[in-house]
Parts: structure tokens; C-alpha cells; sequence
């Protein structure tokens, strides 16, 4: 009974809402491994939203507009990449600007369209797949973005572990000197790392306003960005693990909602504390494991330019 | 004709202004075009803007009065900057002051302000500074990131504060809206004669020169000022760099906590949820801005107190959104990250072959 009534549909609707918290995550730990600390990733998903709801609105065409999400997040993405990369500025403070300029862009732009719908992606039962019991009803009963983020992780395994460019990228976090010793373009390894990474968050910006509603309004990203940059560290930098933390903060917020749904008496402002308290959580914990080490060892510093 | 990065011999003396108004400028030009895009006259909207920020008393007036929670904020941060701790949580600081300050001024409203004010300013400075101590000691026993964990009591604060102004502190005769009664006047910080500038301003001068005499002529200041290379150069000069951080932190969120107490007690005279504009992340702004120094953030905070005011009034005469001046910001501090290339580097012909 409970199973049924609460428990699977509980566990889909954090798949739901942890999909766009793992397109970003990927696309920060993208950024991360190339050496490069974005944390404008909440600023660079609301004008991700921004872009593909506006998309959708006057195209009418949702796929086009989920690529215009990606688009607009590598764009702005590279605004970081040339502060930090280029400009040599400090990584810390410019995704920070571009978060604040981020978020005031989405609601600037944003003004026209607010309360407005526009269409979206909806959930769908995946053919054969969706009948497996249980997991079919949690995992094959999404909407189509929700399988290709199912996918992407596998990618990005392959990405780092088989392919030279993925090496390549992974030796610039690492070490960027040996890695232009070694002949590679440090500063074009970054810039590629930066601006992928910018798509990836950007799509999970779009999925937002895509998917998860279908309606524009402000504060969309509700720090679920931040959530992202936590939960790289919480994953220590591997894609498998971020599946797991973003599903779980996908839990975490899907049982607010329901618990506000049916009417508890707990305050609403303490049950929205709960996804952030539990970033803190998890921060204490993938903290007590030890494993900084995984932390790609150039993470936060810049590369001079040869003088 | 190619060209080729060198790094500079001698600083550039003036080159942190010129950046600055440089970035400044570009950020009007875009500002422009945002506005043109709207379909205003853009010539006339950066007059309005102008006029709002520094037109008349009035308005110079209302940018003093926000760069009074700004200064102090931004003071705060610099602070905790300088050490390079990255402590972004100044709004989630501030709003735990104005808890404390409300939470004083509703627990003892028959004292008058000499008793009172006491009372609110320390719980202010303790909420406040306890909120960034958490961060703190996470840090420095579990090397928990604290740019995330300052970050995500911002959020909790300001839920906190939801729920008491919905909750327990509601004015039962505000006919449901969210805000506590309003304060007895031994909890309302006075105006400075008859403008609307209130003694808070003073409080900022004392925190400011108070702050500028701690760094000069103490130990801890000293030490201060000499562990900003990180705690690996720190520990090498014997520096106490645990307790430095968590010392460094207190007061941060200290400042931030008495800004929340002044703007609470002088501005709204109760706490409600209209308190929360931001300050805290504007207060990072500036503090950059400044490049983490104790009299620039004046200037600095200022500066962008009156951008606010101008903004404001861009508002109110051509239906600008607000989101306009947080635009600004976030745009004038990309532009100085990326000039300030030119401080450390500068771009030259490269010579000809076999010139060298």
C-alpha cells in the first residue's frame, strides 16, 4: 500500500527533480577536471532557463529550444573561461560575478514572461522498459530528457578514461606545467573543459523550465547550482557517484514538496531548509572519508602566460 | 605585428583606478543597450539614473543610507578575503544580526535605548558572528569548503527568518502580513537631526577606524594581515592559523550581523521579510571592488549604495526592472577581474627576429 501510493512514486519524482542538480553536476565536474573552478553555475542555469523557455515560446519547438539552453550556458560559461583563463582572474570571484549577473539577467530578460507556459517535455512511458517492475515505474516513466541523462555519465566515463582528448583534459586539472611540457595546449584543454562544462549545466538549467515546469518564473535555479558544486565534491569527481548525490537531493526535495502537499503541520520555511542542510550534511561527510585527494591537484589556480 | 605578454617590472601606479573606471564605463555601455533594448532612450535613462544616485539631497541622502548595512558588510568580508577564506555568506550573517537585534528588541521593549542598544548590537554581533563561526570550525576540523557551506546558511537564514516573521514573531494585529509589531523607541536607532540619515552612519566611522587601529597596531592584526598568503606561509611564521580563522570569521559575520541590526532597528523599525535586498552579495561587490581596503569600501560602498538608489529611481520613472542594478553589479566586477590583467602584465610588440 505505502509502497505503491508513496513510496515509488516518491522515488520517480526524485529522479525527476534530480535531473537537472546531475546535468549540472556533470557539467561542473567537466569544468573541474580541466583545473577550472566555475561557481557561477547557479547564474549560468537561470540563463539557461531563460534561453530555452524563451525558445520554446516562440518556436514552439522544445528540442530546439533544450539546445538553445546549452547554448546559452556554453556562452556565458565562456565568459568565466575568459576572465579566469585568459585574464588570469580569480576563479573564486568571477563565478561568483557571473552567478550575480547571471541571476539578474534571467530576471531582467525574464519579466515579459512571467506566469507564461510554453511547451515542454513530457513523461512518457520508455517501450518494454517501463514495465520492469518497480524500476521501470521509478526510471521509464520520464520525460525524454530524463533518458538522455542517463547516458551522459557513461559518456563522460568513457570521455576520461578512453579517450586521449578526456586524458588530455584531466592532465591540465592535474598539472598544467607538465601538460604543456608535455606538448599539449593547456589554455585550448581549459577553454574546451569550460565551455562543455557551460553546455552541460546549461541543459540542466533548460530542463528546468522544460521539463520540470513548463512555466517561467523567477528564481528557477532556487540554488540548485550550488547544490551542483557540492556535489562534486561530495562524488569526489566521478560521474557514478553524482548520480547517486543528485537523486538523493531529488529525494530530498521531491519529499518536501509532498510533505507540504498533504498538508503537515511543519512550517514550509523549515521543510525548504532541508535540501541545504543536507548540502552541508553531505559536505561533513564526503569529508570525513578523507578523499580530497581525488580533487584534481590544479583545481582554483590559474597558468601564467610564458614572459 | 605580433604581440607578446610581459609581466611588469614595476607596478602600475594608477592602473587599479583606470581599470576600475574603465570597467565602470563599459558596464554604462552595456547598460545602454540593455535599456535600449527595451525600447527606452538610453541617453535619458543613464540622466535618470545619474539624477537618482546624486542629483539632490534626497537622493544622496538614500545612498548614504544604504551604504551603511553595505559598509559594514562589505568590511566583513573583506576581512575574512584577506586571509583568503571565501566567506559569501554576509547575507545569511546579516540576516541572523537583525534576529538577534529583533529578538532583543521584542524581549526587553520597556528599556530605554541606552539599555536596549547595548543588548541588541551584542546579540547582533553574536548571532552574526555564530552563524559564520559554523562554517569556520567546519573548515577547520573537517576541511569542509566554506564557500558552499557560507553559501547554504544564506538560504537557511533567510528561511529562518521566514519562519519567525510567519510564526512565533508575527504581530498578531498586522492582519497576516509576515512582520513582527514594530519597535518600542529605545529599539529604533534615531535619524542625525532632521535628514534621514540615521547615527548608524557614526557607528560605521567608529567600526571603521576601531577595524584600521586593531590591524595596525595589534599582534592578532598583524598576524592577519601577514597569513593572506594562505596557511602554508602562515604556519611557517608561527602564525596561529586555526585561531586567526575562526577569530577572522567571527568578526566577519559579526559586521554582517550588526548590519542587519542597524537596518532592522533604524530603517524598518521591525523585522519583515523586505529586509533581505541583497546586501550580503552586493556587499562582495564592493569589497573586490576595493581590492579588500578599509577606506576604499567606503568609497566603494557608497558608490554602489547610490547605483542602488539610481536604479530605484530608474524604476519608478521608466518601469526598469530592479534586476537592472544586480545586472550592473555582477558586470562591473567581471570587467575589473578581467582588467586587472593589466596590473600584473603588460602587452608589447614583440620584437623582430634576432632583436633579442
Amino acid at each position: 500500500m505505502l509502497m505503491w501510493e508513496f513510496i515509488i512514486p516518491l522515488m520517480a519524482a526524485a529522479v525527476q527533480s534530480g535531473t537537472p542538480i546531475l546535468y549540472a553536476t556533470l557539467g561542473e565536474m567537466m569544468t573541474e577536471k580541466g583545473g577550472v573552478l566555475n561557481l557561477g553555475v547557479e547564474g549560468i542555469m537561470a540563463v539557461a532557463a531563460l534561453a530555452a523557455f524563451v525558445t520554446s515560446f516562440a518556436t514552439g519547438s522544445p528540442w530546439l529550444a533544450f539546445l538553445a539552453g546549452g547554448t546559452a550556458g556554453l556562452a556565458f560559461a565562456s565568459l568565466h573561461a575568459f576572465v579566469c583563463i585568459t585574464c588570469l582572474g580569480n576563479q573564486v570571484v568571477s563565478g561568483l560575478a557571473l552567478t550575480i549577473l547571471g541571476l539578474g539577467v534571467s530576471t531582467f530578460l525574464g519579466v515579459p514572461y512571467v506566469g507564461l507556459a510554453a511547451p515542454g517535455f513530457d513523461p512518457f512511458a520508455f517501450p518494454l522498459l517501463s514495465s520492469i517492475p518497480v524500476l521501470g515505474d521509478i526510471f521509464f516513466r520520464q520525460d525524454m530528457l530524463v533518458y538522455i541523462s542517463f547516458v551522459i555519465p557513461f559518456f563522460f566515463w568513457f570521455f576520461f578514461r578512453r579517450t586521449s582528448l578526456g586524458l588530455h583534459v584531466a592532465a591540465t586539472g592535474e598539472m598544467p606545467a607538465a601538460a604543456a611540457a608535455a606538448g599539449l595546449k593547456p589554455v585550448a584543454l581549459r577553454y574546451f573543459a569550460v565551455l562543455t562544462g557551460g553546455f552541460l549545466i546549461g541543459l540542466g538549467g533548460a530542463y528546468l523550465s522544460l521539463a520540470y515546469t513548463h512555466l517561467w518564473t523567477n528564481g528557477l535555479s532556487g540554488g540548485r547550482g550550488w547544490i551542483a558544486v557540492a556535489l562534486v565534491i561530495f562524488a569526489f569527481w566521478r560521474p557514478g557517484r553524482a548520480v547517486i548525490g543528485a537523486y538523493l537531493f531529488g529525494g530530498v526535495m521531491a519529499f518536501q514538496l509532498r510533505l507540504q502537499a498533504m498538508g503537515t503541520h511543519i512550517p514550509s520555511s523549515l521543510l525548504l531548509m532541508l535540501p541545504y542542510l543536507l548540502t552541508i550534511l553531505v559536505l561533513i561527510l564526503s569529508a570525513w572519508r578523507g578523499r580530497r585527494i581525488d580533487a584534481p591537484a590544479a583545481l582554483g589556480t590559474n597558468i601564467e602566460p610564458e614572459a | 605585428m605580433a604581440l607578446k605578454i610581459r609581466k611588469r617590472d614595476e607596478p602600475w601606479k594608477w592602473g587599479a583606478l583606470v581599470i576600475f573606471l574603465g570597467a565602470l564605463l563599459f558596464s554604462l555601455g552595456v547598460s545602454c543597450l540593455l535599456l535600449a533594448g527595451q525600447g527606452k532612450d538610453a541617453l535619458h535613462g543613464m540622466f535618470i539614473l545619474w539624477e537618482g544616485s546624486f542629483g539632490n539631497l534626497w537622493a544622496l541622502e538614500g545612498a548614504l543610507l544604504k551604504a551603511i548595512p553595505l559598509f559594514l558588510c562589505s568590511l566583513g568580508v573583506a576581512v575574512a578575503f584577506r586571509m583568503q577564506i571565501w566567506n559569501i555568506g554576509a547575507e545569511g550573517q546579516f540576516a541572523l544580526g537583525a534576529i538577534g537585534a529583533t529578538w532583543m528588541a521584542l524581549s526587553f521593549p520597556g528599556l530605554p535605548w541606552y539599555g536596549l542598544m547595548p543588548l541588541m548590537f551584542a546579540m547582533a554581533f553574536l548571532l552574526g558572528g555564530a552563524w559564520a563561526f559554523i562554517p569556520a570550525v567546519l573548515k577547520l576540523k573537517l576541511r569542509v569548503n566554506e564557500i558552499i557551506s557560507t553559501l547554504m546558511l544564506n538560504y537557511i537564514a533567510i528561511l529562518l527568518l521566514d519562519y519567525l516573521v510567519f510564526g512565533v514573531w508575527k504581530d498578531p494585529t498586522s492582519f497576516g502580513f509576515p512582520m513582527t509589531p514594530e519597535f518600542t523607541s529605545g529599539a529604533v536607532i534615531a535619524g542625525i537631526g532632521s535628514s534621514r540619515v540615521h547615527w548608524g552612519l557614526l557607528f560605521c566611522a567608529v567600526v571603521g577606524v576601531g577595524l584600521w587601529a586593531f590591524m595596525r597596531f595589534t599582534r592578532l592584526g598583524f598576524e592577519l594581515k601577514a597569513s593572506g598568503e594562505g596557511a602554508r606561509v602562515a604556519r611557517y611564521a608561527k602564525i596561529r592559523y586555526g585561531l586567526l580563522t575562526m577569530f577572522v570569521m567571527g568578526l566577519s559575520g559579526g559586521f554582517a550581523g550588526w548590519a542587519g541590526c542597524i537596518e532592522t532597528s533604524a530603517v524598518l523599525n521591525r523585522l519583515q521579510p523586505s529586509l533581505m535586498v541583497g546586501y550580503g552579495y552586493t556587499a562582495i561587490v564592493v569589497a573586490w571592488l576595493a581590492r579588500l581596503e578599509p577606506l576604499n569600501i567606503a568609497f566603494g560602498a557608497f558608490l554602489l549604495a547610490a547605483l542602488r538608489v539610481g536604479v530605484e529611481n530608474l524604476q519608478l520613472e521608466l518601469q526598469i526592472p530592479a534586476a537592472f542594478g544586480v545586472i550592473m553589479e555582477g558586470m562591473i566586477l567581471l570587467t575589473v577581474l578581467a582588467g586587472q590583467f593589466f596590473l600584473t602584465y603588460r602587452i608589447e610588440r614583440a620584437p623582430r627576429e634576432g632583436g633579442e
